[in-house]
């Protein structure tokens, strides 16, 4: 099992697993912000991140804009495109068991992904890396856009914690995810706050698909591959927790990068593993500051 | 709404709230019967009944919390009975529910700034500070650590903000020890000798007797008699049947 | 209900002269998903428990089913029952580890597991991985019958279905149903009542994967293969589907909805991503408007049309179209 593992590939792989853990970590943000606020499992998040990295494509084939262009654009557009989901299909079922809201977006990821797939073929599309150098740190070689994605992503991941817990906002939202009739009680436009929240998880996800565009390539199933796994880490996390979703999500990155390294063929499952022990440990995830009875 | 202190005597101010032949559900439940009963500007009316009667369900719906609500609810010609939540609290009213809803997640600062000014005449953070000196030394701890009384306290101050004039409280005195319920009163009496309009739900009738310009008994989803304090403090008895006391 | 009868006995002699008119290996495939939706209504329509992977015991049974059949040379009925078997203690034991949990919790552990599943059928070598269990025999029915003509073959399907239908109502009109039912509305007054909700809730979710995996061993004997997909994520999301399209906790429901979806899917099977985009409309559609089910809403419309004739003056109540936990 250890032989043959140098310092290198020990490295390499540990970024390797930086890198799924950044994304694992925006992921289950978006995915944590969501079902805090509104308490449904937003099964077309794989579906727009995999949006997300389609617009960044569309955008440099159709218009030629660059990279750097459709870090900004497509967030703003598959994010409207999930408030207007939130508005026409999800706002009906807010009243009601929150499994429908979950179907809901199930079937949104279905009719998404159907039509990317029919429109664009299964296979995957080429994405041109914007950064196409390395960077020597000590004694290794390490390839600059992957640094870029982990550095990042720490930012935004970073950043949106330190909005929620610290800006005014961020309180409407602590409070709104604790308590959304109060909230609205003392005059504060809830559903709206709803849909906008939505949208914004749905924009991380979107951002996460543009910086998963030159390194996973582009195919209509990108999204749901990961999307499993990322469930599994916000489990893990804690549902409703956004500084459980970014610590699992990066850790459990690092440890599934390890046990490739190690252990290959358990890599698939090793994060299923940890869920399922988290879950007996301690079944409202690591970081959740009380028990979830959702 | 008057911001100012109510100048006119209590039984001819103008009327608020009317409550007509209202009818409410939870899921299937059919809660309240039609209930009917007018608020006037200034005075501290309360509901009164036993466990169950359908004194908080009146109050949620009045705030379009209970959502399957038929009848109707007009504050002066404004009908509320179709609106959100929202809009009704931006028409000048503000809830503090039974539980005091203090939000864990917030620390008792953020709790008290939460809700925005929507009109003026909202007290102000530092009034409201000085008015609750416990709220002041606890201001970074999380809202939910303080005491019963203390949550009271910061889920009345918490509304004062807002600008609201009309204030409907659940149960203020529940749970809560002698010498805090006494505190509470005397705040609620204070609020009410600034003119606010208070709809004061209550099973401890004699908390409600000591601020009550008239009391509205609901039995069962119905409302069964209205009387004034006056009528109330001649026949005490007449209550008490109701309360099964 | 002698309406209910006639129905009854039309479905069945429609049954039986269907294989002459349709394809029975897509009658039957029809069959294994009515068990299947059977199963999972049993789940979440009567006890409340949403199982996200229930195809871990559907694909896992055929597998087993298929594996018996292709090593040795029990009869046909010992190698389904032996799938059911699996599917049964693999239902028990993910069971007793996830009922603690309530809720999206519950789950999410079903879904890991499911996910687990998969990846060690992936790997395992009797499964034959990516290409799936070729070649399952077709064994005699108690050793002496041949069923290796898909029109014999339908019979015993239907005859297997009959019954578990028949289970099914059985169950579900039992006591024991009746307190699952209780449990999936108020499951504190259950326990308060003093009953071991999780006890109830272990049966359910063991006799539920038991079901699952008669349709799953089933289906390995009808296409005589098993493949990965039979464990997917896919086959789980449709079976979730075909439940909610035929009306969650409705007798009838399921068997609707199973039927046009692998109706729906065999017509589409020449157009690609199509049948994975209409099921995505219908189930939205479902979701969002007709959450009782095509079973649900059209027994709301007969009531209703019933209660209006039967009394002009009173106004109909509209029933709240929720099938779900109480708000």
């Amino acid at each position: 099992m250890f032989d043959g593992i140098t310092p290198q590939l020990l490295f390499g792989q540990i970024l390797l697993g930086l890198i799924n853990g950044s994304f694992y970590a925006m992921l289950s943000m978006g995915l944590a912000i969501i079902f805090g606020l509104m308490n449904v499992v937003n099964f077309a998040h794989g579906a727009q991140y995999m949006l997300g990295a389609f617009v960044a494509w569309l955008a440099l084939t159709e218009f030629g804009l660059p990279y750097w262009g459709a870090l900004l654009i497509a967030p703003v557009v598959v994010g409207l495109f999930g408030m207007v989901i939130e508005r026409l299909f999800l706002r009906p079922l807010q009243s009601l068991d929150h499994l429908y809201g979950l179907l809901a977006t199930y079937a949104v990821a279905l009719i998404v992904e159907g039509l990317i797939t029919r429109k664009y073929g299964s296979t995957g599309l080429p994405y041109d890396n914007p950064m196409p150098y390395g960077i020597r740190l000590g004694f290794m070689v390490l390839p600059a856009y992957r640094l870029w994605v982990v550095a990042f992503s720490l930012v935004i991941c970073v950043g949106t914690w330190l909005a929620i817990e610290h800006t005014r906002l961020g309180a409407y939202l602590r409070a709104a995810s604790e308590r959304p009739h109060m909230v609205e009680a003392f005059g504060i436009n809830v559903p709206r706050m709803i849909t906008l929240t939505y949208g914004f998880g749905v924009g991380l996800a979107a951002l996460s698909g543009v910086l998963a565009a030159p390194i996973y390539q582009v195919s209509p199933s990108m999204g749901s591959s990961a999307l499993i796994v990322v469930f599994a880490v916000v489990v893990i996390g804690g549902m409703g927790s956004i500084a459980g979703a970014i610590a699992s999500g990066y850790a459990l990155g690092v440890v599934e990068g390890l046990t490739k390294a190690f252990y290959p063929s358990a890599a698939n499952v090793v994060i299923f593993l940890f869920m399922i022990l988290a879950l007996f440990l301690r079944p409202s995830g690591l970081f959740a500051s009380r028990d979830e009875v959702r | 709404m008057t911001s100012a202190p109510l100048a006119v005597p209590r039984d001819v101010a103008p009327v608020l709230l009317t409550v007509e032949q209202l009818h409410a559900w939870y899921a299937e439940s059919h809660i309240l019967h039609g209930i009917s009963f007018d608020v006037r500007e200034g005075e501290l009316l309360t509901l009164i009944g036993r466990n169950g009667a359908g004194k908080t369900t009146t109050l949620k719906s009045i705030m379009g919390i209970v959502r399957k609500r038929k009848g109707s609810i007009r504050l002066g010609t404004t009908e509320l009975i179709a609106r959100r939540t929202y809009e009704i609290a931006r028409q000048g009213i503000a809830y503090c529910p039974e539980e005091r809803a203090i939000f864990s997640a917030l620390s008792v600062r953020e709790n008290l700034l939460l809700p925005p000014v929507l009109s003026d005449g909202g007290i102000p953070v530092e009034q409201l500070l000085q008015m609750f000196p416990n709220l002041q030394q606890r201001a970074a701890s999380q809202g939910t650590k303080l005491s019963g009384g203390e949550q009271q306290m910061l889920a009345i101050g918490r509304i004062l903000r807002t600008g609201a004039r009309f204030l409907l409280l659940d149960e203020p005195s529940e749970g809560l020890a002698p010498v805090v319920v006494r505190q509470i009163g005397e705040l609620i009496l204070r609020l009410k000798r600034e003119g606010f309009t208070i709809l004061l739900v209550e099973q401890n009738l004699r908390f409600a007797r000591k601020l009550a310009d008239r009391h509205v008994v609901v039995e069962n989803g119905k409302v069964v008699d209205i009387l004034s304090a006056a009528e109330l403090d001649a026949d005490i008895g007449r209550v008490q049947s109701y309360l099964g006391v | 209900m002698a309406i209910r009868m006639l129905i009854a006995i039309a479905c069945i002699a429609v049954a039986l002269v269907a294989p002459f008119v349709i394809y029975p290996v897509l009658l039957m495939t029809i069959l294994c998903f009515v068990i299947f939706a059977c199963s999972f209504n049993l789940l979440l329509g009567y006890a409340g428990l949403l199982c996200f992977g229930h195809a871990m015991f559907f694909g896992g049974a055929a597998y087993i089913a298929g594996h018996i059949l292709k090593t040795t040379s029990v009869s046909l009925e010992v190698a389904i029952a032996g799938g059911v078997l699996a599917a049964a203690a693999l239902g028990a034991v993910i069971g007793w580890l996830a009922i603690r949990r309530r809720g999206i919790q519950f789950a999410m552990i079903t879904l890991a597991f499911s996910q687990l599943i998969y990846f060690l059928l992936l790997q395992a070598p009797f499964t034959g991985g990516e290409n799936g269990m070729q070649g399952i025999p077709r064994h005699q029915l108690l050793g002496l019958i041949d069923l290796r003509s898909n029109l014999s073959f339908y019979y015993f399907v239907l005859a297997v279905t009959a019954v578990a239908i028949f289970a099914f109502y059985r169950i579900v009109h039992s006591p024991f149903g009746e307190v699952l039912k209780a449990i999936r509305d108020n499951e504190a007054r259950v326990e308060s009542v003093g009953f071991d909700a999780e006890k109830f809730k272990l049966i359910a979710f063991t006799l539920s994967a038991g079901m699952a995996g008669l349709a799953g061993a089933l289906k390995a004997t009808v296409y005589q293969f098993a493949t990965l997909t039979d464990v997917s994520w896919q086959v789980s999301g449709e079976v979730i589907l075909m439940t909610l399209l035929g009306g969650l906790g409705t007798l009838a429901g399921p068997m609707f909805g199973a039927g046009i979806i692998v109706l729906m899917n065999d017509y589409l099977a020449g157009f690609g991503e199509w049948a994975l985009i209409a099921q995505g409309c219908i189930l939205l559609v479902v979701v969002v408007f007709f959450r009782r089910g095509f079973v649900g809403e059209l027994s709301a419309l007969t009531g209703y049309l019933l209660r209006r004739t039967r009394s002009r003056k009173e106004p109909s109540v509209p029933h709240q179209a929720i099938a779900d936990e109480a708000a």
